[in-house]
């Protein structure tokens, strides 16, 4: 990893509580950035990447699903990196090698690329879904790579019903921390809430592509990104007082991302959250410490956060930036009442996808008060965020009849896309409006 | 910034003579910590190198765990650092790794001694004390003393930073170290105190405006000296700290009832204001009752010099602690006020910033504070322990090695200057401790006697910085 990038860590908060005060919230910005800002051209980092196309009997209604997936899966082969490891795998009740046929990772040249798209051109749909076994494959051929980016797409358009959701969890629990995966769901037969928990396990993105024609370009961005990650493996540590305890690790940008349940002890008073690869890339994570109230004009370090790349059992880890959240008491409630706007702006985006989410429920199980109140709620709070691309999406799924106070009314028809849409893509955040344009391309985000 | 704290704010002196004239003699002799043999001074609690605890100083307890800064903080297990948690280590930054909590800084709370020429090592007697503390409410210290002896008397400067400006605290350490330094070394050259005071004043200011890296950046303080010689007193200021007499005697200036101006006999620092900076150095006033002897630079004084508002209502009003002149490289042209006395009688020089005064702006209060001497030590006393460890500032002299005893009652400051300056530190704290509070106080021996005391060889010390 000699192009490493430069990773700062910002902290933004109100250090400032009132007397009696306890919750320390503070939003941690990491940012990788390359020297002088350009792109980084990570051509020594190692990297494998296995992409794992659904081949299940439904990919073939309509047949324009599996022709789909087929050029997709070979525009992400075509934007491999030469010298990166990779494989093809289909996936149905089992799942199976597509390139190489042998099993093993080989490594992307001209030939082998070539190879590989001839072999999913020959790809026949067929069988049920079992997405845990076509993940513990990907893992076995993870297995004989050390080190490096490893990365997987997982394409499907079904509901897991091939295996038991305990399968499932078991291979995600044996996978979690291994490789990271991004999911995509094609069609709309798929289900949003297993998709995301494949992709949360796997510290992936989740999105759906209703429309198989729209898959190549998001195959290729995938593609891109992982080609763009430089740092495999990298981990928030978060160090808290001894008597603090910790509420909970999110990450609230490029999306929602609740971390708290990831946390692995790695030193006295610390505990490491993994946060997968990094390329040049910025991501926010929302911290909230709760310390013993302390003496007016104490001030208390209530989290010493660290960005690191663990190393090896017994081995030191890397510290890449570090930054602190602080505490201090005051009786000027000029000072202890003042809300950070960037942890309000966060705050009201993580209620924002909460919202979405249990308003979209509440609809499918019949409760449609509920989902009149949570929906509501969700546009107002998307109102406030400035999260354009959310309020598009709610106003496919209410009538929105007073923005500002969040009545809305539920449409009696709603597209089944629209509302996948909505649902998966709820936890995708925006910047602070006031936030200074970003200055690093982000290539998850395009 | 608790009493807890200040408590076990130990000044330490092992960064003694860091930048500072040491004097033959001032320095006691170096003990060494029974654990790893590093040097270690009178009064340290722990050792700096390996936080051993050291054996026969003060046990902490008394005065820690009467402070309220400990609440949810475990108990501090003998022989461990932190001074909330007594956790270990603390990390570079400065923060406990257990608790988490900020250790204070140095400067938090400072003492300094300065010896009487010929009693050098803590027994003799003391020619003047000074006392700074970082208050209740701020997080650090951002005032700065500094006491210096001259070939015939003594020199006092205490500069409080502007918390509206960059680095306030490096400004009003420049300021008084500056002024201090300079005031001994024109004194020496035989200037006139006037002079000298006026151009020790010019000087910091120039020192403290060189502190400015950028035209957005300008490091600003007050600024307030004193000297003493022979049997004379002169006072400089810039800004809002003062100078007080307090006379031995109680009487108090029938102008310091604490609601109106210096009172009808102004006669050194007549007509008040930037006036007094042209102050002929003909007539000195002599100086009888306690009163105070320095006029604000500050929008309060303004008001009140016009008329416009009373001393109450300035001080109600949130422009109250505006100041009209201070240190900076954005100060514009400074012209430092200089006025000079002549005691009647024996009393006490007290110099100080606004954190003293801002709860006891007459001199007929701080006058009553001497009176009644040492208050009983309050649940949240910090002065007692923090006396020991801090007393042998700069000067070296550890005083009152003794944990935690209170100086005797019925305050003698001719006896125990240092006891004067914590005391009144310590009201200021009890009263609030919204500001940093600073204080400084000259014994001033009746007339006549003065110069037998003074010698040559006179040892020289300053608070010592961070």
């Amino acid at each position: 990893m000699s192009e490493q990038p430069q990773f700062t860590v910002k902290i933004d908060q109100n250090k400032f509580l009132p007397e009696g005060g306890r919750e320390v919230h503070a939003i941690v910005s990491v940012e990788a950035g390359a020297e002088g800002g350009a792109m980084p051209a990570p051509a020594s980092t190692k990297a494998s990447e296995v992409i794992i196309i659904d081949t299940s009997g439904s990919m073939s209604y309509p047949d324009t699903k599996l022709r789909a997936a087929v050029a997709a899966a070979q525009v992400a082969v075509d934007t491999l990196r030469d010298g990166v490891e990779f494989a093809v795998i289909s996936g149905s009740n089992t799942a199976s090698m597509v390139y190489p046929r042998q099993g093993g990772l080989v490594t992307a040249s001209p030939q082998t690329k070539d190879k590989a798209k001839r072999a999913l051109s020959g790809l026949r749909a067929s069988g049920g879904t079992a997405i845990g076994s076509w993940l513990r494959l990907a893992d076995e051929l993870f297995d004989d790579v050390q080190g490096g980016i490893r990365h997987a797409i997982l394409l499907t358009d079904g509901k897991n019903q091939h295996e038991t959701p305990e399968e499932l969890d078991a291979v995600l629990f044996r996978c979690g921390g291994r490789f990271v995966c991004d999911c995509r769901g094609v069609g709309t037969d798929w289900e949003v809430a297993e998709l995301r928990k494949i992709a949360s396990a796997l510290l992936g993105s989740v999105d759906i592509v209703a429309d198989p024609a729209g898959l190549v370009a998001d195959f290729q961005a995938m593609t891109e990104a992982a080609m763009g990650k430089s740092v495999a493996d990298v981990a928030l540590r978060v160090w808290t007082p001894q008597t603090a305890r910790l509420r909970f690790v999110k990450q609230v940008m490029p999306s929602v991302e609740d971390l708290t349940g990831k946390r692995v002890e790695s030193a006295p008073q610390a505990g490491d959250y993994p946060l997968g690869a990094w390329g040049a890339e910025s991501r926010d994570y929302h911290i909230c410490v709760e310390v013993p109230p302390g003496e007016i004009g104490k001030e208390l370090r209530a989290a010493w956060v660290k960005l690191v790349v663990p190393g090896a059992p017994g081995e030191e880890a890397q510290v890449l930036a570090t930054g602190n959240v602080l505490a201090q008491w005051t009786d000027d409630e000029a000072q202890s009442t003042r809300i950070n706007p960037r942890v309000a702006h966060y705050t009201g985006q993580a209620e924002l996808a909460v919202a979405i989410q249990e308003g979209l429920q509440a609809r499918k199980d019949g409760d449609f008060d509920t989902a009149t109140a949570r929906l509501g709620r969700a546009v107002v709070l998307a109102d406030e965020a400035g999260n354009e691309a959310i309020t598009a999406m709610l106003r496919k799924v209410v009538d929105v009849v007073d923005p500002a106070t969040g009545t809305v009314r539920l449409k009696r028809h709603v597209e089944k896309a629209d509302e996948m849409a909505l649902d998966t893509r709820s936890s995708k955040t925006v910047r602070t409006r006031k936030d200074e344009t970003l200055t690093t391309p982000r290539p998850g985000e395009r | 910034m608790t009493g807890g704290q200040h408590g076990a704010d130990d000044h330490r002196a092992d960064d003694q003579g860091a930048g500072h004239a040491d004097p033959d003699g001032a320095k006691a002799a170096e003990p060494s910590c029974p654990s790893c043999g590093e040097t270690v001074y009178p009064g340290e609690v722990f050792c700096e190198e390996c936080g051993h605890r050291l054996a026969g100083a003060p046990p902490p307890e008394p005065v820690e765990s009467a402070a309220p800064g400990g609440a949810g903080a475990a108990p501090a297990p003998a022989g461990d650092p932190c001074r909330g948690c007594g956790g270990t280590p603390i990390d570079a930054d400065g923060y406990c790794e257990t608790c988490g909590m900020r250790q204070p800084a140095e400067r938090d709370h400072v003492e300094v001694e300065l010896p009487a020429p010929g009693g050098g090592n803590g027994s003799g007697p003391v020619a003047a004390a000074g006392a700074s503390d970082r208050g209740r409410r701020y997080s650090r210290n951002e005032d700065a003393l500094a006491l210096a002896a001259h070939a015939a008397g003594v020199a006092a400067v205490v500069c409080d930073g502007v918390g509206s400006s960059q680095r306030p605290e490096d400004a009003s350490r420049t300021a008084a170290d500056t002024g201090a330094a300079e005031l001994v070394a024109l004194l020496g050259a035989g200037e006139d105190p006037e002079d000298a005071t006026r151009t020790a004043a010019l000087r910091a200011a120039s020192a403290v405006a060189a502190l400015s890296t950028s035209p957005g950046d300008a490091p600003s303080c007050t600024y307030v000296s004193a000297v003493t010689r022979g049997g004379s007193v002169t006072v400089g200021w810039i800004g809002d700290s003062r100078a007080y007499w307090l006379s031995a005697d109680g009487a108090v200036d029938p102008g310091e009832d604490g609601t109106g101006e210096g009172g009808d006999e102004e006669p050194a620092t007549d007509g008040s204001g930037p006036e007094t900076a042209e102050l002929s150095t003909g007539d000195m006033a002599e100086l009888g009752p306690s009163r105070r002897l320095t006029e604000d630079d500050s929008w309060a004084a303004f008001m009140i010099a016009q008329g416009a508002l009373t001393e109450a209502e300035a001080e109600e009003h949130p422009n109250a602690h505006v100041i009209t002149a201070w240190l900076g490289a954005d100060a514009g042209q400074v012209s430092p006020h200089v006025a000079t006395f002549r005691p009647a009688g024996p009393g006490t020089l007290l110099v100080c910033s606004d954190g003293l005064w801002n709860y006891f702006p007459a001199a007929r209060d701080l006058a009553a504070l001497l009176a009644a001497g040492p208050a009983a030590p309050g649940p949240d006393e910090p002065a007692a322990a923090t006396a020991s460890d801090a007393a042998n500032g700069a000067g070296g002299t550890a005083t009152d090695p003794a944990p935690g005893p209170v100086p005797d009652p019925g305050h003698d400051p001719a006896a125990d200057p240092l006891g004067v300056a914590r005391t009144l530190v310590r009201h200021a704290l009890d009263a609030g401790g919204r500001d940093n509070i600073t204080v400084a106080v000259i014994p001033i021996p009746a007339p006549r006697s003065p110069h037998s005391s003074i010698h040559e060889s006179i040892p020289h010390s300053t608070e010592q910085p961070r």
